[in-house]
């Protein structure tokens, strides 16, 4: 059963459309990712999942119940903020109570429910601290207990990471991600950091311009991007301007003929191939080779980030795997080739 | 140039002593004054004595003076803060077009000469008592109204400060977690700006308590404040009770000031 429905939700400011027509179901228990670039909507339409956003049109179901005209303080949601938003003259034990007062739990129960809330994120021994006394990441560890402990019907998260440095956003990344599963809960977090969305999603919707692109899994976004926006969002890509000139055959504004297995008919179009789906020294057999010119090379480590020319309006990058002996240098001359199903072809001008 | 820069540091703090100095010099010699035994202020003091402190008590005027100015005083800063809140919060939080204007409206009294202030009320208020034939002229009632103006420019500028500091996403926390807008201000925006709310009140009851200009046009026979039975006292007499009582005045409010600072660091707030 879906826990959480948005039905043609929109919201506007005056012309503006922050939201438009979203549409999505989330099945409880799933954790679904919104990811998008900055003012793409995503933040808005979590907001308008907790309430604070009323939406201009549409409908918002919560657990079957219809809370689109509810007020925050009457939606069972738990909102985790970018900025932990703990209340700075309660204890920890205070903040993580807060909620379960406001439902009116007896004393002896919620003083139980909010030390169980912070076992699940180890800091029972910090309850009688006050915030200020915590790092950040306790912050925040201790802010998702106080969302835990009522119970929500949805955890909502605000790009709850991108306080944190590096080191901890990965550890509180993946206490969101256990708790989550342990639990059972139905989550919508909002990111605009791929690899995080990536790390911790069922699902994933990308937005941009306050509309929904795709919706699917990790392997779906990657290897079958709905459009050239999609293409460009999730991981790397190269991206070739030209035309489809035939069923499967592309041409890019160099002239360089690419064969391709879906896509679009004949028209303008741009091709996307990933660094790493182009190799060095192809077999013959491979159908898309052509020869070029090394112009840069970046060392990565992993893989050597090579950028090949292949004609004046054509240029690729590619990964060559870092095995011992591998060398690419500037300025030397190349084959490289692709599989035709590597070739991604979106219909539309470049 | 050999110590140059020293030079300067020392040039700097004779500087910052002699301000320092010249700002303490009416208070320390108030303070010495209230000790003379002689009745004639003269110097060098002929020998010093308590004398004057129990002879405050024998001024009906000073004593209660100092009891109309504390009764003024407290309900002036309650009144100033009951109208402050509310403004300080629709000027912080309801993103008004015009809450630069507003604002400054607020602080208008600050700025206006408390002669001219004191003046207009006077007009004000005998306006209103033709009108009404509710006597306010030399009221306690109309006193306490013309110090309510006194404080609420205090009072809404750090409220305005501290409510400005705060984060309103505790408040969404809060809403999120089931709290009304009501018990949301009850529990989360009023303790996180309590600072905000003492200090405003304490700056505003030490405004209220010493003014004079104000007071001056609307106190009544046998109604003055301590400030203005102080000046009515010295056109008489120049004796060290003025200097005693004066003294009470300066101690009750650095205790105000002291206590305060113990609950909310006064130099974070102002």
């Amino acid at each position: 059963m879906a826990q959480l429905e948005l039905i043609d939700v929109s919201k506007q400011y005056g012309n503006v459309v922050t939201v438009r027509d979203f549409t999505l179901d989330v099945a409880d228990g799933e954790f679904t990712v919104l990811l998008g670039p900055s003012g793409c909507g995503k933040t808005t339409t979590l907001r308008m999942i907790a309430g604070f956003v009323e939406p201009s049109g549409g409908e918002i179901r919560l657990g079957g119940r219809d809370v689109t005209n509810d007020p925050p303080w009457r939606r069972n949601t738990g909102m985790v903020f970018q900025n932990y938003a703990l209340f700075p003259h309660l204890t920890v034990a205070g903040n993580v109570a807060f909620g379960l007062e406001m439902r009116k739990v007896e004393r002896a129960e919620r003083e139980a429910r909010a030390l169980e809330a912070l076992r699940m994120v180890r800091l029972d021994q910090y309850a009688e601290r006050y915030p200020r006394q915590l790092s950040g990441g306790q912050q925040q560890r201790v802010a998702l207990a106080r969302a835990l402990a009522i119970r929500p019907d949805v955890l909502l998260l605000d790009e709850p990471l991108s306080n944190l440095d590096a080191k901890l956003r990965e550890e509180v990344r993946v206490e969101i991600r256990q708790l989550q599963r342990q639990l059972g809960l139905t989550a919508i977090m909002v990111t605009h950091d791929q690899e995080e969305a990536l790390t911790v999603a069922d699902r994933l919707v990308v937005m941009d311009n306050g509309e929904i692109k795709q919706v699917g899994s990790q392997r779906d976004l990657y290897e079958r991007p709905a459009d050239r926006f999609v293409a460009g969002f999730v991981g790397r890509n190269t991206f070739l301007p030209g035309r489809v000139v035939a069923p499967g055959a592309f041409e890019s504004a160099g002239g360089l003929p690419v064969t391709f297995t879906d896509g679009p008919g004949p028209g303008p179009a741009v091709l996307a191939v990933r660094p790493e789906s182009i190799h060095i020294a192809p077999a013959e057999a491979e159908a898309n080779v052509f020869d070029g010119e090394v112009e840069f090379v970046t060392y990565l480590g992993p893989v050597l980030e090579v950028h090949v020319r292949l004609t004046p309006a054509d240029k690729v990058i590619v990964h060559v795997p870092n095995r011992v002996g591998t060398r690419v240098d500037m300025g030397e001359r190349i084959r490289i080739g692709w599989a035709r199903e590597s070739s991604m072809v979106f219909a539309g001008e470049a | 140039m050999i110590g140059s820069r020293r030079l300067g540091r020392i040039a700097l703090r004779g500087v910052a002593g002699f301000a320092l100095a010249f700002i303490l010099m009416p208070l320390v010699l108030v303070a010495w004054l209230s000790f003379f035994r002689q009745e004639i202020p003269s110097f060098p003091p002929e020998g010093y004595s308590l004398r004057w402190f129990p002879t405050i008590l024998d001024n009906r005027s000073f004593v209660s003076g100092l009891w109309l100015s504390i009764r003024v005083s407290v309900v002036a800063t309650a009144l100033g803060l009951a109208f402050a809140l509310p403004a300080s919060l629709a000027l912080v939080r309801a993103g008004l077009r015009l809450s630069g204007a507003f604002s400054t409206l607020l602080l208008l009294p600050l700025v206006v000469p408390g002669v001219v202030m004191g003046a207009a009320i006077y007009v004000g208020e005998l306006e209103m008592e033709l009108a009404t034939e509710w006597p306010m002229l030399g009221s306690t009632m109309g006193l306490i109204l013309a110090h309510t103006l006194i404080v609420i420019p205090w009072a809404v500028r750090l409220l305005v400060a501290s409510l400005s500091g705060v984060n309103i996403t505790i408040e969404e926390a809060a809403k999120n977690l089931g709290a009304t807008p009501w018990t949301t201000f009850r529990r989360v925006t009023l303790p996180a700006i309590r600072p905000g709310i003492v200090a405003g009140a304490l700056f505003g009851f030490v405004t209220s308590f010493g003014n004079l200009e104000v007071s001056l046009f609307l106190v009544g026979p046998g109604n003055t404040t301590l400030p203005i039975a102080i000046l009515q006292y010295l056109e008489w007499k120049i004796d060290p009770t003025v200097a005693a009582v004066s003294m009470v005045q300066i101690t009750l409010i650095a205790v105000a000031m002291l206590v305060t600072d113990r609950f909310v660091k006064l130099s974070r707030v102002v």
